[in-house]
């Protein structure tokens, strides 16, 4: 780890991340990714397939762990405590800790098949939190009002269409009461016409406030939603900016190119 | 551009008014003839052949020592069965283990088990005195608590479950180590983003899905457990064979005693296979039913009984 001695935390970013590594078989992955979001703010990712935003997304919550660079959520290093100077590596339950502050959507939903979704909705606050079963079922009825699925508690998975499905999957996140949310392109694997439902959540949530970060390829949402987009290809950084400045005028031949095959 | 297609009542063909020729299959005629006359020249013989000594067979069908070995067959399955999918999930759970030293070692037993006769296995664990004449229970190279001469520890029971749980136990490691894998990865992360326990995760999330396809093969492993517990007469434990093997060396009569105890085997199958049927059925449509949970089981169970009784 060629970790930079900064200790100072601050308090107002939810994200950090200093020349963050990754490689899978000595294939570098991710580069050197420096970025930073802001509590409260809605960052888009986007990027061509094979650029390392999925795998960006898995080390914040440590799904992946980084080879390289500094990554702090919330202040505290990813998979890392520091003490006396010196590095030590998290035990299980310690990383188990930190990602439940951090929600995660799949592109493929991952919702359990094998439990309805009240099941899958109160399964983490009851088994991480330990809440009350009371508190988490009445918890997950708010929630499922919110995401628009009411009355659908007893619903197995496969009964739901994949709209649902996913609006399901945003409510089991949300019911740890993240700090941080992260997308992992939500609304890929969805038909057209169940896009906007899920997208609609979204912005909802970003609407109140919640911390996101989105890797997408859904630019009107980030147009809309967004306070900063990020275009990453080949492990870089590539451009980051305002969406409505960087749409109407990528600064770099790869941006230009990028956005001109998916606009 | 869309073009409407014209929706017309044309006249069509009509099977119902035609005369339909069938294929003739001269091969499966001559298949079945064949089979015929072989089936009736069995039945002919079993009920002509006065060796087959069917009112032998009816005399020894229920006697006490035969039905005494059946139980010590039934129990010794269902032991062995138990004593294999715990250490068949603990081996399959060390073997998926990033740490190599514990995935080496559930690696190892397995090969070892799968790669001895289980006779041979038996025998071995039957003969430990041999090799280990005192056994004793302390801590390693230091002080004893417990110790007592092997022969008297490893009885007859003891090498037999030994023997069977130890070698069913890498079979169901791998039947296991199978079902685990079937479970999507995006299960375990989806799990472990929500900061659940690696313990949590496997009991609650990973292992009910894993059914789907340990189930199956379990219920083959318990039907062959069933006919592979006749290997202990060989340690000379009365199960169901062995017991019939006493009775006709005392009394000479092999065959008609074999039967006795295969008819019993037989009657245990089918009894097991009608059991293995209704639980594959629903398990092998569980990808769109929800998979295993107890409750659900217990469910399954009452309504059958309810089938059954109505
Ligand atoms: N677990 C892994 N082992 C080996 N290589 C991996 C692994 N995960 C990802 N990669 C590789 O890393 C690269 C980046 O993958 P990643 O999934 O992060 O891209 P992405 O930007 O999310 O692409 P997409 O838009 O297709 O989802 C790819 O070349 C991929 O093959
Ligand atoms: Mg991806």
């Amino acid at each position: 780890m060629n970790a930079p001695a900064t200790t100072a935390v601050e308090s107002d970013v939810a994200v950090e991340c200093v020349a963050v590594q990754k490689s899978f078989d000595g294939t570098p992955v991710l580069k050197s990714i420096d970025l930073s979001v802001p509590h409260g703010q809605v960052m888009c990712v986007i990027g061509p397939s094979g650029s390392g935003k999925s795998t960006f997304l898995r080390c914040i919550n440590h799904l992946e762990r980084i080879d390289g660079g500094l990554l702090r959520v919330a202040g505290e290093m990813v998979g890392y405590r520091e003490h006396k100077g010196r590095l030590h590596e998290l035990r299980h339950h310690e990383i188990a800790r930190r990602r439940a502050d951090i929600g995660m959507v799949f592109q493929s939903f991952n919702l359990f098949p094998h439990l309805t979704v009240l099941e899958n909705i109160i399964e983490a606050p009851m088994a991480v939190r330990k809440n009350q079963r009371d508190d988490a079922v009445a918890d997950a009825r708010r929630l499922l009002d919110k995401v628009g699925l009411t009355g659908r508690e007893d619903a197995y998975p496969r009964m739901l269409s994949g709209g649902q499905q996913q609006r399901v999957a945003i409510a089991r996140a949300l019911a740890m009461r993240p700090k941080l949310m992260l997308f992992d392109e939500p609304t890929s694997a969805l038909d057209p016409e169940l896009v906007g439902e899920v997208l609609s959540v979204m912005k909802e949530l970003a609407a109140e406030g919640m911390t996101m970060i989105v890797v997408t390829h859904e630019l009107g949402f980030a147009r809309e939603v967004a306070d900063t987009v990020v275009f990453m290809d080949g492990g870089y950084i590539v451009e980051q900016g305002a969406p409505a400045e960087m749409f109407a005028n990528p600064q770099t031949e790869r941006c230009r190119d990028f956005l001109g095959k998916v606009l | 551009m869309t073009t409407p297609i014209p929706t017309t009542d044309q006249p069509k063909p009509d099977l119902a008014t035609l005369q339909v020729a069938p294929t003739r299959h001269y091969g499966r005629w001559f298949g079945t003839a064949v089979l015929l006359v072989l089936v009736a020249m069995l039945v002919h013989t079993l009920f002509t052949n006065p060796r087959f000594q069917w009112t032998v067979v009816a005399e020894y069908f229920t006697t006490p020592t035969i039905i005494e070995g059946l139980f010590n067959t039934l129990w010794l399955t269902a032991a062995a069965m138990a004593i294999g999918i715990v250490l068949g999930t603990v081996l399959a759970i060390m073997r998926l283990s990033p740490n190599p030293v514990l995935s080496g070692s559930a690696a190892t037993f397995v090969w070892f088990f799968r790669g001895t006769p289980l006779l041979v296995q038996l025998i071995f664990w039957f003969n430990l005195s041999a090799l280990y004449p005192k056994l004793s229970l302390g801590i390693p190279f230091g002080p004893e608590f417990i110790s007592g001469s092997a022969n008297e520890f490893i009885t007859v029971y003891v090498a037999a479950l030994l023997g069977l749980g130890l070698n069913e136990g890498a079979y169901m490691a791998e039947i296991v180590r199978a079902g685990i894998n079937s479970v999507h990865s995006g299960q375990r992360e989806a799990a472990e983003a929500l900061g659940m326990s690696s313990r949590r995760i496997l009991t609650r999330i990973i292992l009910p899905q894993a059914m789907r396809v340990i189930i199956p093969p379990t219920g083959n492993q318990l039907i062959g457990m069933l006919k592979t517990t006749s290997l202990v007469s060989v340690i000379a434990l009365p199960d169901l064979l062995y017991s019939a093997q006493m009775i006709y060396s005392s009394n000479f009569q092999t065959i008609p005693l074999l039967i006795v105890a295969s008819i019993w085997y037989l009657i245990v199958t089918t009894i097991l296979s009608i059991g293995q049927y209704f639980v594959e059925r629903r398990f092998s449509k569980s990808d769109n039913k929800p998979a295993f949970t107890l409750a659900r089981l217990k469910k399954t169970v009452t309504n059958g009984q309810r089938e059954a009784t109505a």
